[in-house]
């Protein structure tokens, strides 16, 4: 190959080009429509099963992380029961876990906040630094008030909450991690978790589209678009379609 | 070693909306022609079926339709000064990838720019004197008048079905339609889609302070069409999942839904997928082009000869396929000389997001289309006078939320921590009754000497190309722009009843992680002068004759509206010439 265009870097290209399924090749288009039967990509669907990413150490930590994001209430259930964390367990797992389709090449060199995220880790990477990080912190009792040798998920809601509180604001030192921009990437994990759809594991029962109103994955509103200020009458219903339609399990 | 494909008498670099319209009117024409398009073909079938197109999380939030930042990116930075850094995962802007285009996951907001903006400079020196516009813009007009792009216009409404209500019929000012739109030929093609509780609720307030509102044109059908090329789509459903999304309903305009059925089974078109172009050649002389250079997902390198080469990638790319094949002088702010990667834009968007009784009002956010929408045009170009507020530019503004998407669209009021039981309270109180517009105000940028495009010195593509570099930042002009026009639509909001409101102005610098739109603009621009312009007023190169660049990157500055449009209007038009003029005598259209 000539002009510096090197084989094994096509290759790689070759290689991401795969991401989505099926019969990922160059082709050629000519005289119709292009179309073979069972070429779709339906989304994974996360079953249950044994942590995928997570360790039995960082479990309650991240647990516990996650109903502090979104406390449980009397209609509504906590991060942690709504599924958060095996979405997240499934997705660090996955694609976006390894930062997949990301643009990776160095130098990676810290600049602007205008110039967006420069980190070389992925986002395993980071959760698993930062969680080790967490639990570091809390065992050696560094926060003000904060008592030696407790885990995070040991501690009291209010300390967990000031523990959060500092990641937020960047004031707690996570040994090399940047706390700040981990808080910001968990917070919006655990919430996309919360509200995507179902099948990638959070938003349990459509818990969280049952809590705002929304209908989920229905395609049709012509009927609804004129009628307004109207509460609108029928349950969500997800993807992976809703618990009363399921068929039986055959 | 490169394999050499039979010589055609055109190729098309992308096969976006650009690109199909250039290979229909080519092919219809008798050509050969080929088209090469980087990302794979898509359809609603495979891609996005209504059994799953819903999907939040896999189109927008993991980008799913998108090019991969590992397949290419670009770097940025403000400065001159600092140093450029690569875009690691997308934020300002989404580029597209595939068969389609943008076109399969835009909103399909379907605008014609005013007659002024394309006679910008010479328009607002002879309204405000030369010494109104700051020194650095560099604003020029198009070489292109409104006349001129008229019946492109009205083709590409046609092809796509557009529904909207006219505000200017052949000079007669209608009621309903936006009043300061150029004349247009005929009505669109079909009525305006009904709009939703808050659209039309911020309608009602425009109009009691004065303002003329109207629906916003869109290429979400309100009904079914069949367009001129034969080609038929259903109505939309308000599904919500527009934007980011393909459409499972076959009711959205997009190449796939109004002419790839036909181009593709023409004989004489031929089209590959997944297929990279990475240079355009030339021959000794420099001033013909012999071809394209691409290389398949295997890694082999192949040749497509050919006696016309059109280039209708995305606006960057279009610029980085000229730089990389020494195409035209480059541009150098520092000397102000060259024409490639001159004339950058992107946009200047702000919102507003309003905060209502939940007790009064039930807006249902998730019932809408992407283009839906009720708008105002008191705000853009130049349709107001600008001497009292010491700025240039505007935009039109509106009530144009597109969904009620969880991950995406569930507001809280401004105060409210970002997460607890107070943020979870808060979401539960207002997502039914908060109005979140996402580009609600639709503000130009116009062009300056320290915004442009050049080849990154350090970061490299997976073929080892260089990146292109974004040097681009917010001046004075369009952050008073934009903080005037948030001011008018917040008034708006408070018509309506909203009890709180957060105003989210744009603000400087410029952050490549914040999201405005795809409409990014010029790098490769037509004009009347080569000192000062790429491309001819016929999106032909003033270098190499036998090329044109079509796309965005042919506008000057960019102007208060949604580009595709304006780019599908220039498409047709580039067409035109070629097919009348070109084809009789080869050469450049406009001698310089």
């Amino acid at each position: 190959m000539s002009d510096g265009i090197r084989r094994r870097d096509v290759l790689t290209g070759a290689a991401l080009a795969l991401v989505g399924g099926a019969a990922a090749r160059a082709g050629v288009i000519k005289g119709e429509l292009p179309w073979r039967p069972d070429t779709a990509s339906p989304p994974p669907r996360v079953e249950p099963g044994p942590w995928q990413f997570f360790t039995p150490e960082e479990l309650p930590t991240i647990e516990a992380l996650a109903d502090r994001i979104i406390p449980p209430d009397s209609q509504t259930p906590g991060g942690k029961d709504a599924g958060c964390v095996v979405f997240l367990d499934r997705q660090l797992a996955g694609a976006y876990g390894s930062a997949e389709g990301l643009y990776e090449r160095g130098p990676f060199i810290q600049g602007a906040e205008q110039q967006g995220p420069q980190s070389s880790k992925t986002p395993a990477q980071t959760y698993r630094a930062a969680l080790q990080a967490i639990d570091q912190y809390c065992r050696e009792g560094r926060g003000s008030g904060m008592p030696r040798g407790k885990h995070f998920a040991e501690l009291a809601p209010e300390q967990q909450d000031e523990m959060l509180h500092g990641l937020e604001g960047g004031t707690v030192d996570m040994s090399g991690v940047d706390a700040k921009q981990f808080f910001t990437t968990l917070l919006k994990d655990i919430q996309d978790g919360f509200f995507a759809d179902p099948i990638y594991g959070g938003n349990r029962d459509m818990c969280a589209w049952k809590m705002i109103g929304f209908p989920g994955a229905r395609y049709d509103y012509r009927d609804w678009v004129s009628r307004h200020n109207e509460r609108y009458p029928l349950p969500p219903v997800s993807i992976g379609g809703r618990a009363d339609w399921t068929p039986r399990q055959r | 070693m490169a394999r050499r494909l039979p010589r055609k008498d055109v190729v098309i670099v992308g096969l976006g909306w650009t690109g199909s319209i250039l290979a229909n009117e080519l092919t219809d024409a008798g050509l050969e022609v080929a088209a090469i398009e980087r990302g794979p073909w898509r359809a609603a079938a495979t891609d996005y079926p209504p059994n799953w197109a819903q999907d939040e999380l896999r189109y927008r939030i993991r980008h799913e339709l998108f090019l991969q930042p590992a397949q290419t990116t670009f770097t940025f930075r403000n400065k001159m000064s600092q140093t450029g850094l690569p875009i690691r995962n997308w934020g300002a802007f989404m580029p597209p990838n595939g068969v389609g285009g943008g076109g399969v996951h835009w909103n399909a907001e379907t605008w014609r720019f005013l007659p002024t903006d394309f006679v910008l400079r010479t328009h607002l020196t002879q309204r405000y004197g030369a010494r109104f516009l700051p020194a650095d813009m560099t604003i020029q007009d198009w070489g292109v008048t409104y006349a001129e792009l008229e019946p492109h216009y009205d083709r590409f409404e046609y092809l796509c079905g557009t529904c909207g209500q006219a505000g200017n019929l052949q000079g007669q000012i209608l009621e309903g339609g936006n009043p300061f739109e150029g004349p247009r030929s005929r009505a669109y093609p079909n009525p305006p889609q009904p709009q939703p509780f808050s659209h039309t609720l911020f309608a009602q307030a425009a109009r009691t302070l004065g303002y003329r509102p109207f629906p916003q044109p869109s290429g979400n059908l309100s009904r079914e069409y069949r367009n001129p090329l034969g080609v038929r789509q259903g109505p939309c459903s308000y599904c919500g999942f527009c934007e980011w999304f393909g459409c499972g309903n076959y009711s959205k305009a997009s190449p796939q839904t109004t002419i790839l059925p036909v181009l593709v089974r023409k004989a004489n078109f031929v089209a590959r997928d997944r297929c990279e172009v990475t240079r355009i050649n030339l021959d000794p002389s420099g001033r013909r082009a012999t071809g394209v250079t691409f290389v398949d997902t295997s890694g082999q390198e192949w040749e497509q000869p050919a006696d016309l080469v059109l280039v209708c990638a995305y606006t960057i790319f279009n610029v980085q396929l000229l730089m990389l094949s020494n195409i035209g002088q480059r541009y150098d702010p520092v000397a102000n000389r060259g024409v490639i990667g001159r004339n950058f834009t992107h946009q200047t968007i702000s919102d507003v997001v309003s905060f209502f009784d939940p007790k009064k009002f039930i807006f249902n956010p998730f019932i809408a289309s992407g283009a839906i929408g009720m708008c105002i045009d008191e705000f853009n170009g130049d349709n107001f006078d600008h001497g009292p507020h010491g700025f240039v530019g505007g935009g039109y503004m509106g009530q144009v939320q597109t969904n009620g998407r969880p991950i995406e669209t569930t507001p809280v009021p401004p105060g409210t921590p970002k997460w607890g039981a107070k943020w979870k309270q808060a979401v539960k109180e207002n997502y039914l009754s908060a109005t979140k517009p996402g580009t609600g105000v639709h503000g130009s940028m116009y062009s300056y000497r320290d915004v442009y495009l050049d080849l990154d010195p350090t970061y490299k593509d997976r073929f080892g190309r260089p990146l292109v570099r974004i040097t681009m930042d917010f001046h004075d002009n369009e952050l008073k722009q934009n903080r005037f026009l948030t001011d008018r639509f917040a008034e708006i909001f408070q018509a309506m009843g909203a009890r709180q409101m957060d105003k989210q102005y744009r603000r400087a610098p410029y952050d490549i992680g914040d999201y405005q739109t795809t409409h990014l603009c010029g790098g490769a621009i037509m004009g009347t002068d080569p000192k000062t312009s790429a491309l001819n007023r016929y999106l032909q190169s003033w270098d190499v004759p036998n090329l044109f660049v079509i796309g965005a990157s042919a506008f000057p500055q960019n102007a208060g509206y949604n580009p595709t449009g304006t780019v599908a209007a220039l498409a047709y038009w580039s067409a035109e010439a070629i097919r009348t003029r070109y084809l009789k005598s080869p050469g450049p259209l406009v001698h310089a």
